[in-house]
């Protein structure tokens, strides 16, 4: 299984390579999202650096859509969805493999973003232990959740509108979760960051090991 | 030319039903009948007024019932999911999609009462307490779950994707409403969830007829949904086999609807 995860993550991080989409359309719109946040609150009154760790893992959650979204469409061209039916690869295998490429590209991308954040919103940085913990946390629970409701609406023609409906107000947690501990790292009081953290990790471990059990249903279906 | 559908029945010879009542549901029919006037006259003129909520009271009597089954819809989509995915019988699949439904609608019914409600009380028509941020987020879930049953190009009988969904819907549920709980709260505590409710008397008796009055409603419309989703189940399989057979006739092949491999051979 463990093989075959390896195998599906080096093949979609390698099309990524060569189509660049998160590079030149994904990373852009979330550098976009951000400046129109600022558009939308005042950037002089401080409510953009107050509101950091909500406006971040909104726009992560946001393009973690696009992410997804491309993760899902490799498959849906020339048959490959039935190539990975027939090829013997373990289901399981095929959605952690999926799981670890998108979790790359995201995991990038949260790096380029807490620069971007940094330099354009001006908050108070700190507590790199539980942001970095929080991070690889919400990350791998935002790819597994969303390779997960990306497979669930695979191959059907409204995908594009219906992956949000569906994968959103799954996330809420994460977003929450993720959100109160990044305040907590920035030096907000009694907020229990690494609990929250832990609480991330635990969506995390639920849906990986979901995934893993249902995503040869899926496959199949 | 006979058309080679002729043959298939979906069923099976017997009458084609003019509706999807029965004996059961005009029971249940009379009963919840029955039972919403004695509601209606609890709730409205035999209990006393809340000492502290005053006759605001009165809608929590309906709130509260249709808050219950909102989660009672839900909950069957989730058991009915897994029960088709372990089994794979169509009759699972119809009463999935009958329970999400009222669960969708026991829920916009929920989150309506508890605005309304709430103004008054709260000075709020919202708030971000947990157990009002999960009914949404459920009810969100289960529009979407219905949603992805409508596009599932799947064929009658059933859905992978839809059932897995609704297996997800419950543990959403619970993840949702914990990590909301912990972020803040400000709904009353529950009431008649304990063994000596806050609320008693006439009060508590309007309370329980709402229960009953709203799942002998719950469990008419569940009935009557269930059976028209059998119904369109049927209805989808002949279109199918109606398919599949002039497909077969247009190779040759005899119309029969059969799986095996053991044909006769094209002309």
């Amino acid at each position: 299984m463990w093989r075959d995860a390896a195998l599906v993550a080096e093949r979609d991080l390698r099309v990524e390579l060569r189509s660049r989409v998160a590079i030149n359309q994904v990373a852009p719109f979330a550098l976009l999202v951000l400046v129109l946040f600022a558009f939308a609150l005042d950037p002089d009154t401080g409510v953009l650096a107050s509101a950091t760790a909500g406006l971040y893992w909104l726009v992560v959650l946001f393009s973690a859509l696009l992410a997804v979204s491309r993760s899902t469409s490799i498959d849906e061209v020339d048959g490959i969805r039935d190539a990975l039916r027939l090829s013997g690869l373990a289901p399981a295998g095929v959605f952690l493999g999926k799981v670890a490429a998108v979790a790359a590209q995201l995991l990038l991308l949260e790096v380029v973003l807490v620069v971007a954040v940094a330099v354009l919103y001006d908050p108070e940085l700190g507590g790199f232990p539980l942001m970095i913990a929080t991070m690889l946390a919400a990350t791998v629970a935002v790819a597994s959740t969303g390779v997960l409701y990306g497979a669930v609406v695979s191959g059907v023609r409204v995908r594009d509108t219906l992956l949000p409906v569906l994968l959103l107000p799954v996330l809420a947690p994460v977003l929450i979760g993720a959100t109160k501990a990044f305040e907590t790292a920035f030096g907000a009081e009694g907020l229990h960051g690494w609990g929250w953290c832990g609480l991330v990790s635990f969506f995390a471990v639920v849906y990986l090991v979901a995934g893993s059990l249902a995503y040869g249903a899926l496959l199949e279906g | 030319m006979s058309d080679p559908t002729d043959s298939i029945d979906p069923f099976d010879g017997a009458s084609v039903p003019a509706h999807t009542g029965s004996a059961l549901t005009r029971v249940l029919g009379l009963s919840a009948l029955a039972a919403l006037v004695v509601w209606a006259l609890y709730g409205l003129v035999w209990s006393p007024p809340d000492r502290e909520m005053g006759d605001l009271v009165r809608l929590l009597y309906v709130h509260v019932p249709v808050a219950i089954l909102f989660y009672a819809g839900a909950g069957i989509a989730t058991a009915a999911s897994l029960l088709w995915l372990r089994g794979r019988t169509p009759g699972w699949d119809a009463l999935a999609v009958a329970g999400a439904e009222l669960g969708v609608v026991f829920g916009a019914l929920t989150l309506l009462t508890g605005s309304i409600w709430g103004k008054p009380t709260w000075n709020t028509f919202w708030t971000w307490d947990a157990r009002l941020t999960s009914t949404a987020l459920l009810e969100v879930l289960l529009i979407g779950y219905l949603a992805v049953r409508r596009v599932d190009p799947s064929p009658a009988g059933g859905s992978v994707r839809a059932s897995i969904l609704g297996l997800l819907l419950f543990p959403n549920v619970i993840i949702v409403h914990f990590s909301v709980d912990w972020w803040r709260s400000l709904h009353q505590p529950a009431t008649v969830t304990r063994l000596d409710p806050t609320i008693e008397g006439d009060m508590l008796v309007a309370l329980m007829v709402g229960m009953l009055a709203g799942a002998l409603v719950f469990a008419w419309l569940l009935v009557h949904r269930f059976r028209v989703a059998w119904l369109e189940q049927q209805v989808e399989r002949h279109d199918l086999d109606a398919a599949v057979a002039a497909r077969r006739a247009e190779g040759g092949l005899s119309p029969s609807t059969s799986t095996s491999t053991s044909e006769a051979q094209p002309a």
